[in-house]
């Protein structure tokens, strides 16, 4: 695949399971429960639950965007890349989006793993540069007066944002609240609509 | 909202990513590798990081144009750069076994142990 190594990725990645599995460093039962976790169970409706969560709670949306990881862990959820979890709200003049420029950091523990479009090189490097017409391909499409504030990720912070609360939701409970919820709305690239 | 561009499905429900996370299998054993080492405490996750940001910075100056761009490339290579590092497994240790591993006749999944005669 790479002109450095005529080998292929697929048995460059069995060596080296061989190696560790031989040396100890690795069980491969342990490590198929860590893909199974992150391929089925860990993923975007952690995010939902802990804005639903926000939504109907001041004192915890307080604390969300207070503290991120603190309170995120208190609905139970942390693991790797959960560390500086820092939460954004969009407002109505105000929309944050979130990318990681440098090697497409993600909290997975909210969001699960990322989105193939997440680490494509053209949307890391264009929704810094040209956010609103990014945004608007993407299918959302913000007033001139709407500030948009790329939030880039560094080796300390991982961006979560908190959507608005749609309108005509005031009467739903945090359950039915939950499932309105998208992943694209937590990355910043799409609103919460009813 | 207008018509959503190709760059990616309708909004996924939030049980899901509604797509694949993997679209090969060693993606999946690169990722576990990593996590189950990270979890074991065989490195900390800065230092994956910083190798993973270096292999990708690498990568994308050698391509401006982004075209060819394998995000579980760059993360097992980052893998195999502090593995290196730490001493635990050598690159020359890597290739010679995905070597063996590359010489095993086409189709024939099988491991060392079976040698694929058929009758």
């Amino acid at each position: 695949m790479t002109s450095q190594d005529q080998l292929t990725a697929a048995q460059r990645t069995e060596a080296l399971e061989q190696l560790l599995t031989e040396r100890g460093l690795v069980d491969p039962k342990v490590m198929d429960g860590f893909i199974e976790t992150y391929e089925t169970k860990v993923g975007p409706l952690n995010g939902a639950k802990v804005v639903a969560r926000a939504w109907v709670d001041p004192e915890y949306k307080q604390r969300l965007l207070q503290d991120g990881t603190a309170a995120i862990k208190e609905l139970g959820f942390g693991g790797p890349q959960g560390e500086h979890i820092v939460v954004v709200e969009n407002t109505p003049t105000v929309h944050n989006v979130t990318v990681c420029t440098l090697c497409s950091c993600y909290p997975w523990p909210v969001l699960g793993l990322p989105p193939s479009w997440y680490k494509d090189p053209a949307y890391r490097a264009r929704i810094v540069r040209e956010p609103r017409t990014v945004l608007a391909e993407m299918g959302l499409e913000l007033d001139d007066d709407v500030e948009i504030i790329v939030r880039d990720s560094s080796s300390e912070v991982r961006w979560m944002v908190l959507p608005e609360r749609p309108a005509g939701t005031e009467d739903f409970t945090e359950e039915e609240l939950i499932p309105l919820i998208t992943r694209d709305a937590l990355v910043g690239v799409a609103k919460v609509t009813l | 909202m207008t018509a959503p561009l190709e760059i990616d499905g309708p909004a996924a429900p939030p049980r899901s990513n509604g797509e694949l996370l993997f679209t090969e299998p060693w993606q999946s054993r690169a990722f576990g590798m990593v996590v189950t080492l990270y979890e074991a405490g065989a490195f900390e996750w800065a230092a994956f990081q910083s190798a993973l940001i270096a292999r990708i910075g690498e990568w994308e100056r050698a391509h401006p144009d982004g075209c060819g761009y394998n995000y579980y490339e760059h993360w097992l290579g980052a893998l195999e750069d502090v593995l290196a590092a730490s001493g635990a497994v050598t690159p020359e240790e890597v290739a010679e076994r995905a070597a063996q591993l590359a010489q095993r006749p086409p189709g024939h999944d099988h491991r060392d142990d079976e040698h694929g005669h058929t009758h």
